[in-house]
Order: structure tokens, then C-alpha cells, then sequence
């Protein structure tokens, strides 16, 4: 669980969280939603301990972060698993290098026992003939997979994924929105999305964050959000003629 | 104002070097990444740095007979106008501003390109200190970079015996005999802690450029063109410093 409490980021004179609590659940996927420029990206970031925040705590099963020492910050960095947007492969190394490659650095694993790690991942996200291959030569789809499978191998209890679909094909996007999800509960793992894909609230929303200008604006869940009076929630999720026609369904079954 | 920005970039520069050192790659990985450094900055470069040594040291052979129109004059002048131009200056300082171009935006391209591409960021997240994993085994892989300049050296050299004696401007004796006259061992230290000294210099300003940009793969291409630029100038004023410091009494 991941509790956070009040933390508040700026930049220069431009205050970006300006205050935002919330609990993340453990074997939940936690989605933060909201419009470009809410701050999703920063909280983000905040979590991940690449932005430091300018006050309030973070605490991770109990340990707040900022009250870490180096080598405790370090420990915990490798409890972490991260899907970056662009999946940030690194291009010098072949799929079951980039996969293998937390396992190389953090653990006294045996070549023979990586190798065995490696290939069960990649059976996991169902990745086919693409062991020896380089990130260029795979698909985008594909690429993701390889993204989730380099963040779970060390057995993460914190998975972090920064828009998981973006680029990806509507039915891509619900694979790999599937994929994160039985994950997420097979392995107890608190899963953190930062996404703006309404297909993934409505797939796979255990738990809903939705910000606006840097503040918490709502939280619920995937069923909730449909009957919500919020107005900016409301804005943000109806914002399309589909899903205005889902909420009348909704509502309309519901009543 | 500018000033204020250079100064920021100075001490940001000295920072990054304090940060290389800290919480090392573990020593396998760490192997396998400087080897792939030599493979990419030191073996990659020889091709172009043997190429250019050689002409350049026949043309600066040529010229100096050329500027000997007086008959008094021995001829022996030739091979040690050569001796001293390529050991002195062109092989440790102007190779080096070849390779500032060459290894340096390589260098910024890659790191810059890891940088917009979040691949640094998801190192970061995963615990590794980046700098060290990037910048540490460029610097070790350029410990063999007198090598380098030593091979340039050695065929400046030969081009310019080469061009003197098969250009008919003088024969092969009075080159060679131009090689040993006043020949000061110091000068062949003085070449090489210079090219030490660029040698970090190329490893770590290009690194400084392409780790710390900002923007996309147009900023990557400009990072490399200032870098490339930076890295020059360190170089040359570096070069005044340490001749100044070495070879002045």
C-alpha cells in the first residue's frame, strides 16, 4: 500500500500539486486520471522519487519515504517496477538483455538462473520469438510487453506504468491493460497507472484518482465514475459521444 | 546574466564529475560496458585517426621543403620540422579536436538520445546511478587514448618520410637524421599529458552535454553541435595552459 499525504510540488512560481492524499491500494490497479497538465505526470514522478516533493510524506507499506536513508532509498528503488510511456528500452540490448537486466544488477543470480527468470517473464507476457531481438525490430505492442516483463522480473511490490497504451492499438491496449491487471492481482503487487485512456478506467479501474489543477478532485471506482455528479469528472470522462451513450446505458440499467 | 548561466554549468559540470564516482555498477556489468566503450571510441576511431595522421604529416612535409628555398639550408630541417610539428601540436591537440567531433558527438548523441528516450529516467527508477553507468567506463576506455595519439604520431611521422623521400625532397638519411636532431625526450611527456588530460576532457563534456539536455531528437542533434564546440575550446585553452605550465621555463 502506498499511502500519500498532503505533498505539494512547484516549479519555480508555478505550483503543480498543491496538495493531494490519497491511499493506493496493494493488489489493486490504481488509475490516475485527468486532463493534460493536472499534474498526473508530476504525482507521478513524486512517487517514484525522480521529483523530490516540497512537503508532505510518501510512505510505502509504512516507510516514508523522505525519512530513508541512501541505502534504505536504494533497497526500495528495487522493490519498484516501471512501464514508461515509450517503454524505454534500452536500444543497445537484445529483449531478454533488457529484461534480464535488474536481475544483472541487483541480484547474485547465476547467468543459468536469469536465463530461467527471463524466459518465464517472457512466457508470462506471452512474448513470441523475440528473445534475441533488438527493441527496434519489434512492434510497439510488443515493446510494451517487454516493458512489464523487464518491471516484474525482480518480483516488484510496487508497479508503476506511465500511459501503458499510448501508441497502441485499441485491442493492444486492452491486452496489455489485461496483462497489467492479472499481474497486478497473481503477484499482490500495488499497481500505479497514470493514463487518460477511458477504455483502460472502464477495463481495468480498481481504484480511480482523478485530478484537476494539481488537487485530488474525486476517487471512486470503475463503476462509480459512471454515476458520479462530479462536474469536472463528468467533463472529463463524457468528453466523447461514446461514452456519453455508455453512461445513458449505464444509468438507465442502474435505474 | 550569461555569465551567471556559464558559471551554473560549470559547477553543475564539476558536480556531475563528483556524481561518476559515487555508488559504482556492480564490476561484471561494468566489465562488459567498458570493453563496449574501447570497442566504440578506440578501435572505431584508429581508421580515421591513421588516415588523417599519415596525410597530414606528408603535407607538412612537403610545405616545409617547399618554405626551404634557401640552399644553405640542410635539408635534415624537413625531418625535424615534421618530428616537431606532429609530436607537438598536430597528433595530441589537433587529433584531439578531431576526435571532440568524432567520439564527443557520439558521445552527446547517445547519452542525449537515452535522455529523450526516459531510458536514463528508468535507470534512475530502478536504483542505478546513471552517471556511473554512462559516463565511468568512457572515462576508463579513454585511459587507452595516448595509445591513440601514439599510433598518430608514429604515422604522421611515416607519412612525412614517405612524402620527403618519394617526393624526391630529400633522402631517406637526412629525414632520419632530422628525426634525432635536438631530439628532447620531455617533449614526448609533454605530448602525452596533454593527451591525457583531453582524453577526460573528451570523455566527460560531451557526457555533461547529452546527459543534462532537454527537448527531443532536434535538441540531441543540437546538444551534439555545442558539445562538439565546448569540447574544442576546453581543448585549446587547456593546450595554452599546459604549454605555458610545461614547456616555458
Amino acid at each position: 500500500m502506498i499511502e500519500v499525504k498532503n505533498i505539494k510540488k512547484s516549479f519555480g512560481d508555478q505550483m503543480v500539486l498543491k496538495g493531494v492524499s490519497t491511499v493506493l491500494d496493494t493488489g489493486k490497479t490504481n488509475l490516475i486520471i485527468g486532463q493534460s497538465g493536472s499534474g498526473k505526470t508530476v504525482f507521478l514522478k513524486s512517487l517514484l522519487g525522480i521529483h523530490t516533493p516540497d512537503s508532505g510524506t510518501i510512505s510505502f507499506d509504512g516507510r516514508i519515504y523522505s525519512d530513508l536513508n541512501a541505502d534504505e532509498k536504494r533497497e526500495l528503488r528495487t522493490e519498484i517496477g516501471m512501464v514508461f510511456q515509450g517503454s524505454a528500452l534500452f536500444d543497445s540490448m537484445t529483449v531478454e538483455e533488457n529484461i534480464g537486466f535488474p536481475l544483472k544488477m541487483f541480484t547474485s543470480k547465476t547467468q543459468k538462473q536469469i536465463k530461467e527468470r527471463v524466459d518465464f517473464v517472457i512466457d508470462r507476457v506471452k512474448l513470441i520469438d523475440a528473445h534475441k531481438k533488438k527493441p527496434s525490430e519489434i512492434s510497439g505492442g510488443m515493446q510494451k510487453r517487454v516493458a512489464i516483463a523487464r518491471a516484474i522480473v525482480n518480483n516488484p511490490k510496487y508497479l508503476f506504468c506511465d500511459e501503458p497504451n499510448s501508441g497502441l492499438d485499441p485491442k493492444t491496449a486492452i491486452v496489455i491493460d489485461n496483462l497489467i491487471q492479472e499481474i497486478t492481482s497473481e503477484y499482490n503487487i500495488t499497481t500505479v497507472i497514470n493514463t487518460h485512456d477511458m477504455n483502460s478506467v472502464m477495463e481495468i479501474g480498481d481504484k480511480i484518482v482523478f485530478l484537476k489543477n494539481g488537487l485530488k478532485e474525486w476517487e471512486g471506482d470503475k463503476t462509480q465514475i459512471f454515476k458520479t455528479d462530479n462536474e469536472a469528472v463528468t467533463d472529463f470522462v463524457y468528453s466523447s459521444e461514446l461514452f456519453k451513450k455508455v453512461r445513458e446505458a449505464v444509468l438507465k440499467e442502474g435505474n | 546574466m550569461m555569465l551567471v548561466r556559464y558559471l551554473s554549468q560549470i559547477g553543475r559540470y564539476f558536480l556531475m564529475l563528483k556524481e561518476i564516482f559515487k555508488k559504482p555498477t556492480k564490476w561484471s556489468v561494468m566489465r562488459s560496458l567498458i570493453f563496449k566503450e574501447v570497442d566504440d571510441l578506440i578501435i572505431d576511431s584508429l581508421g580515421i585517426v591513421a588516415f588523417i595522421s599519415f596525410f597530414v604529416g606528408g603535407v607538412v612535409s612537403i610545405q616545409t621543403a617547399l618554405n626551404l628555398t634557401n640552399p644553405l639550408i640542410p635539408k635534415y630541417l624537413i625531418g625535424f620540422a615534421t618530428r616537431q610539428s606532429v609530436i607537438l601540436e598536430f597528433a595530441p591537440t589537433f587529433i584531439s579536436i578531431i576526435m571532440a567531433g568524432k567520439m564527443g558527438s557520439f558521445i552527446t548523441s547517445s547519452i542525449g538520445t537515452m535522455r529523450v528516450t526516459e531510458q536514463i529516467d528508468a535507470l534512475e527508477v530502478m536504483g542505478v546511478n546513471s552517471l556511473n553507468y554512462l559516463v565511468f567506463p568512457k572515462l576508463i576506455a579513454l585511459l587507452l587514448y595516448p595509445f591513440v595519439i601514439g599510433i598518430s604520431m608514429f604515422l604522421g611521422i611515416l607519412g612525412g618520410w614517405m612524402a620527403a623521400v618519394y617526393g624526391g625532397f630529400a633522402s631517406a638519411d637526412e629525414f632520419v637524421n632530422g628525426l634525432q636532431v635536438e631530439f628532447i625526450p620531455f617533449h614526448i611527456a609533454y605530448a602525452f599529458i596533454k593527451t591525457f588530460v583531453f582524453a577526460l576532457i573528451l570523455a566527460t563534456i560531451p557526457s555533461f552535454h547529452g546527459y543534462y539536455m532537454k527537448g527531443g531528437a532536434l535538441e540531441v542533434g543540437k546538444a551534439s553541435t555545442v558539445a562538439f564546440v565546448w569540447t574544442s575550446v576546453v581543448i585549446i585553452l587547456v593546450n595554452y595552459i599546459l604549454t605555458q605550465l610545461l614547456l616555458t621555463k
